[in-house]
């Protein structure tokens, strides 16, 4: 029974993390129909700057939304550049251009940071005791933090001007553009708030591992199996998904290692793809 | 104001506007008749940037339209109403109205005035104001299509087959907004299939067959003498 409670708080807190990488990629999917296979080296380079302004300045809040904003310009430079030129062609070559993005990300890390693992100290200091188990204050903050980021980014999307361009562009983007909203424009924020939130889940998720190069393919397996099971561009069913998915695992880490929970993650993908490939978390489509 | 000269058009890799030329002067309501397949979307759709254009000019205000970018239409003054009307389904009415309500340069004031001005040609609009566009019925978002065009407070609007499906007490409510745009100034090049209304609404009718203009009268002139509707559109 301890361990069952534990393990919920452990689930709910790594869903919310995830939920805030996945939130992103499934922004950019839902407005652009592009699978981008660099989300995750784009939180893995926010863990970075992360961990360098915490180095330089010792204050990690002012670390988060440093990596929060630099990788944000660093998106639309590279939405710009590479994504923009491939818009309305076959989604493969997205597919091949973020490939390619991921690997030279991960090569600019191993050149500028190293192959050691870095380590971001937690800004929330102590435990508490739940059932006889230390518990870190600092993964509840997390949790809390990640909840207040995606509340805010709902709220932007359902009652700001330009989250409201950003659904209809969504929905028609050949209407949203009679309408007189600069479309191309759209994409790119979109593409720098998606990875904004990469980076700044990466900063709050460098306390629990450390920080290294290649911890974002990790990342973007995980998002995108969540971004599958609750339903492809659905903001909503992505943050569900997210806990749904991290709850399972870590109710399958009590009976077998945490190694193999991952197990039940896939298990999941492949069921929603054989029996509701829309997505578990959306309306039986029409 | 508005002018199409020569203008050949592609869909795809077929060739549908064949040397389309029409004219549509400021505060002026012109007709584009029909059947079926014969362009009048098509010459809708060059215009907004949607539809390859091969050949011919196309001028708004004596400016070329060629590479400007389809979001600008707006605001230089073109609006569009598609013959789908592409709601955004899982936006509300208030929402769909922001996407042309929430524009830089506006003042809130304007902005108010806009709202209440459409809403209250459709009243309709403001009872539903925070239902998604999608549950409303063919008139409700036709007339929501309209709306949001007209919050642009454009120039022109291109509508197209406004009355398409609609039940007779909405196409007589259809026809009233089109005299009212008409009295605020705002021009229309108006694509129907439904003559009667085009005759009372427009001052001038271009027909359309095999994509091109085939005929180019007055309403009054086609109004008086019924030949030619018949020959081109077998009515």
């Amino acid at each position: 029974m301890d361990q069952i409670l534990v393990q919920t708080l452990h689930g709910v807190v790594n869903g919310m993390v995830l939920a805030m990488v996945a939130s992103g990629l499934t922004l950019i999917f839902g407005i652009m129909d592009i699978v981008n296979f660099a989300h995750g080296d784009l939180l893995m380079l926010g863990a970075f700057v992360g961990a360098s302004v915490l180095g330089v300045t010792g204050n990690y809040w002012l670390a988060l939304l440093a990596a929060a904003v630099a990788i944000a310009i660093l998106g639309a430079v590279l939405q710009v550049t590479t994504l923009r030129p491939l818009i309305g062609r076959d989604p493969l070559t997205t597919i091949l251009a973020t490939f390619g993005l991921s690997l030279v990300l991960q090569k600019y890390a191993l050149w500028q940071w190293g192959p050691s693992v870095r380590r971001i100290s937690e800004p929330v200091p102590g435990d508490f005791t739940l059932f006889h188990i230390q518990y870190p204050w600092y993964r509840v903050a997390t949790a809390v933090l990640a909840g207040l980021i995606l509340g805010g980014l709902w709220l932007f999307l359902k009652y700001g001007k330009y989250g409201i361009w950003i659904r209809a562009t969504t929905q028609d983007r050949v209407m949203a553009q009679a309408m007189g909203i600069p479309v191309p424009l759209v994409y790119t924020a979109v593409f720098a708030i998606g990875s904004a939130m990469a980076a700044a889940s990466g900063v709050l998720f460098g306390p629990f591992a450390g920080v290294t190069q290649t911890m974002g393919f990790d990342f973007t397996l995980r998002a995108f199996i969540v971004v599958v099971v609750g339903g492809m561009g659905n903001l909503g069913g992505s943050i569900l998904a997210s806990i749904f998915v991290s709850l399972l695992e870590s109710y399958a880490a009590i009976i077998v290692s945490p190694a193999q929970a991952v197990i039940v993650s896939f298990i999941a993908l492949v069921l929603t793809m054989l029996f509701r490939p829309t997505g578990l978390f959306v309306p039986t489509p029409k | 104001m508005l002018v199409l000269e020569n203008v050949d058009a592609h869909y795809g890799k077929s060739h549908v506007l064949h040397g389309v030329s029409i004219e549509v002067r400021a505060g002026e309501v012109v007709g584009l008749l029909g059947r079926n397949g014969v362009g009048k979307t098509t010459t809708l759709k060059a215009i907004m940037g949607m539809a390859r254009r091969t050949a011919g000019r196309i001028t708004f205000e004596g400016r070329d339209l060629q590479g400007v970018p389809p979001h600008a239409l707006a605001g230089l003054g073109i609006a569009w109403v598609p013959e789908e009307r592409r709601i955004f389904r899982l936006l509300t009415v208030l929402e769909n109205l922001r996407t042309g309500l929430d524009r830089s340069g506006i003042t809130p004031a304007r902005r108010e005035a806009l709202l209440e001005k459409v809403y209250a040609y459709f009243p309709i609009l403001r009872e539903r104001r925070n239902q998604p566009g999608g549950t409303l019925s063919g008139g409700e978002q036709q007339m929501l299509a309209i709306a949001r065009a007209m919050v642009l407070e454009p120039k022109i609007i291109l509508l197209d087959e406004p009355t398409e499906g609609l039940m007779p007490r909405m196409v007589a409510q259809i026809q009233e907004i089109v005299h009212a745009l008409h009295r605020d100034g705002v021009a229309i090049l108006l694509v129907e299939q439904n003559v009667p209304l085009t005759l009372d609404a427009a001052g001038r009718v271009y027909i359309m067959e095999k994509g091109a203009v085939r005929h180019h009268a007055s309403s009054a002139e086609l109004r008086a003498d019924q030949r030619v509707i018949h020959e081109y559109l077998g009515v």
